[in-house]
């Protein structure tokens, strides 16, 4: 297996050239970041390089890192995570992206390389409200019809804004503001470095 | 001569062959699909979001609830990416047995798939034999967690306990006398494993059964064969997996290509479809309940012949036994920090993926060092297979669409998260 991911290295890094910006390897996986001007070249020649043939995309994951160690992140808030696979030379790779406009994060849409993306773009966007630039149908997927906002994102409270009930001097299902307390059973705690010694 | 428009329909959430709560608006020209617009969503619980304000273990029963067929598939693959985060290492004799329950739980989701295809496309009878064998599956998970289907029974680092030595029986009551019940009772004399044994002795002649039902049945062939054709490239490219890439002659299988747990020292065979149609799919699902069986049957004569510890020593991770924790001071203090603070898994993101019944289940999980995840990405296989609805039902007839959503596997508690 490691053999294979320096294989998988030595080309992207032959086929790639100084367009990476960065390579690394972690727990036997390769993560490959690279920017949003350069993405959809690169994706092709991803997907269609003799040595790296990663024809199937299996996983598109939209992140938002705006809490990520409790405000300890500079970098841009929105990310997309691409998990590719090549079948004919068995290996995966990982691919980050970071979005650079925080307000409105904008991705092309990789649908003409990978069609299987549909609707994990559709599901990054409903869900990070990352729009991705070139999907011919980018509308919610997951949330419900007419819902507002994002609820991935960290900033959307877990329990929502709106809860639906059935009122009956109207006759109708309604919507109204959560009547519910968020609360935090356990607390999210990150140990300071060197904790107990 | 009039204008005809294409008509709209409708088809579910509450058709009982939208296998749950797909709503599907097909537009048609007569009868047949000219576009079909799967609209999902209605089962969406926010797991992912969920699982960032619980702690790793308190999300062990979420993954139980995504796919509500293949259980334990599910958690396998959450509790490989903790692991591979952590860089624990789980006992031989907990990586046999995770490996005999994902089998079985493949066989507890080709039965369902099984009956329900079936039962979509007008058989009725082999969705009532299907369910006489989930039944004995269901006491074996009964019988080593408490819970026929929620089991949250992989725990990261092994599994929550070892293998009960007695199977438990059948009472007799008001519908059953002793004599009747003393029959139900004959092949639960013994422990899990005995029971898993008989089990695999009878599973081979019960696959011969859905297979005389069906495999060569006039109507089910009309209705499966050249359904649905996917080619090779195609299915690479949607990126289709499991049976689905399988049936159209693509050679994958993680448990042979990128083998995890005990896989390698196994012995089973991986089946390949030749057209990519309904009926292949069908084909490839029937042979792999048999390779299962064949798995299941050499983990049980492992599992006999090797007793040992079923989870890591690390206390970090698992708890310390109850008799320890009582009497060691540094067993208790673990105990307290595991179940009240959580684990802590180091910085760092993780890509784990299972061979699951559905096709390849993955987990990609995102540590900042804290007690609970910072972002976990569930990868549903049913998810992608759905989305290749509408090019899979294309100029095909409204019929076709229910055998291809059978063919498809659907289930929705992991398309919807």
């Amino acid at each position: 297996m490691a053999t294979k991911l320096e294989a998988l290295q030595q080309s992207l890094q032959t086929a790639l050239g100084d367009k990476a910006v960065s390579l690394t390897e972690a727990l036997g996986e390769l993560t490959l970041v690279v920017k949003v001007a350069d993405w959809p070249a690169i994706a092709r020649t991803l997907c269609d390089h003799e040595s790296l043939q990663l024809k199937s995309c299996i996983d598109l994951c939209g992140l938002d890192y705006s809490t990520y160690k409790d405000g300890g992140w500079d970098g841009a808030r929105f990310a997309v995570v691409y998990h590719l696979l090549s079948l004919v030379h068995n290996v995966r790779l990982r691919v980050r992206i970071f979005c650079g406009d925080d307000e409105l994060p904008v991705m092309p849409s990789m649908i003409d390389v990978w069609p299987g993306l549909n609707w994990f773009e559709r599901e990054a966007f409903d869900l990070y409200g990352i729009v991705f630039t070139g999907h011919p149908d980018l509308r919610r997927i997951l949330t419900d019809y007419g819902f507002v906002g994002h609820p991935f994102r960290k900033d959307f409270p877990l329990s929502g804004h709106v809860e639906m009930r059935y009122d009956p001097t109207q006759g109708r299902v309604i919507y109204q503001p959560v009547t519910i307390e968020p609360r935090e059973i356990t607390p999210r705690i990150i140990r300071e470095e060197n904790y107990g010694g | 001569m009039a204008e005809i428009k294409n008509y709209t329909l409708n088809f579910g959430p509450q058709h009982p062959a939208a296998h749950g709560v797909l709503r599907l608006v097909l537009e048609l020209d007569g009868e047949v699909v000219q576009r079909a617009d799967p609209h999902i969503g209605l089962l969406h619980r926010a797991t992912e979001k969920l699982a960032e304000h619980k702690t790793f273990i308190q999300s062990v029963p979420y993954m139980d609830r995504l796919d509500y067929v293949s259980m334990m598939c599910n958690e396998h693959a959450y509790v490989m990416a903790i692991e591979k985060l952590m860089g624990i290492e789980v006992p031989v004799r907990a990586q046999y047995i995770r490996v005999m329950f994902d089998e079985i739980t493949r066989v507890l989701n080709h039965l369902m798939w099984i009956g329900a295809h079936g039962l979509d496309c007008g058989a009725m009878t082999v969705f009532l034999y299907a369910f006489r064998e989930r039944e004995d599956l269901m006491d074996c998970y009964e019988a080593v967690s408490g819970a026929r289907m929620h089991a949250a029974y992989y725990r990261p680092g092994g599994v929550y306990r070892d293998l009960p030595e007695t199977m438990p029986q059948y009472q007799a009551s008001k519908v059953r006398n002793a004599a009747a019940i003393k029959q139900l009772n004959e092949n639960r004399q013994g422990s899990l494993l005995d029971f898993i044994e008989d089990f695999t002795r009878r599973f081979p002649t019960y696959v011969d059964e859905y297979e005389t039902l069906l495999t060569d049945n006039r109507i089910w062939k009309q209705r499966t064969v050249g359904i649905g054709v996917v080619s090779p490239e195609r299915a690479v490219q949607l990126g289709l997996t499991g049976a689905m890439l399988r049936g159209s002659g693509v050679e994958w299988d993680l448990r042979k290509k990128q083998p995890y747990e005990v896989y390698d020292k196994l012995d089973f065979d991986i089946p390949v479809g030749v057209n990519g149609d309904c009926y292949d799919r069908y084909l490839c699902r029937v042979e792999e309940m048999r390779q299962s069986n064949r798995i299941i049957k050499q983990c049980v004569d492992w599992l006999r012949k090797h007793p040992g510890p079923v989870i890591t020593d690390n206390h970090k991770v698992a708890p310390p036994s109850r008799v320890d924790m009582k009497s060691n001071m540094e067993e208790l203090i673990h105990h307290f920090k595991l179940f009240t603070e959580g684990m802590h898994v180091p910085e760092g993101e993780a890509y784990a993926a299972v061979e699951h019944p559905k096709g390849e289940f993955g987990i990609y999980l995102v540590s900042d060092g804290a007690n609970k995840p910072y972002r976990l990405k569930i990868r549903a296989p049913g998810f992608v297979h759905l989305s290749a609805l509408d090019e899979m039902a294309r100029g095909h007839m409204i019929s076709d669409v229910v055998a291809i959503i059978g063919t498809q596997d659907i289930v929705f508690g992991e398309i919807d998260r």
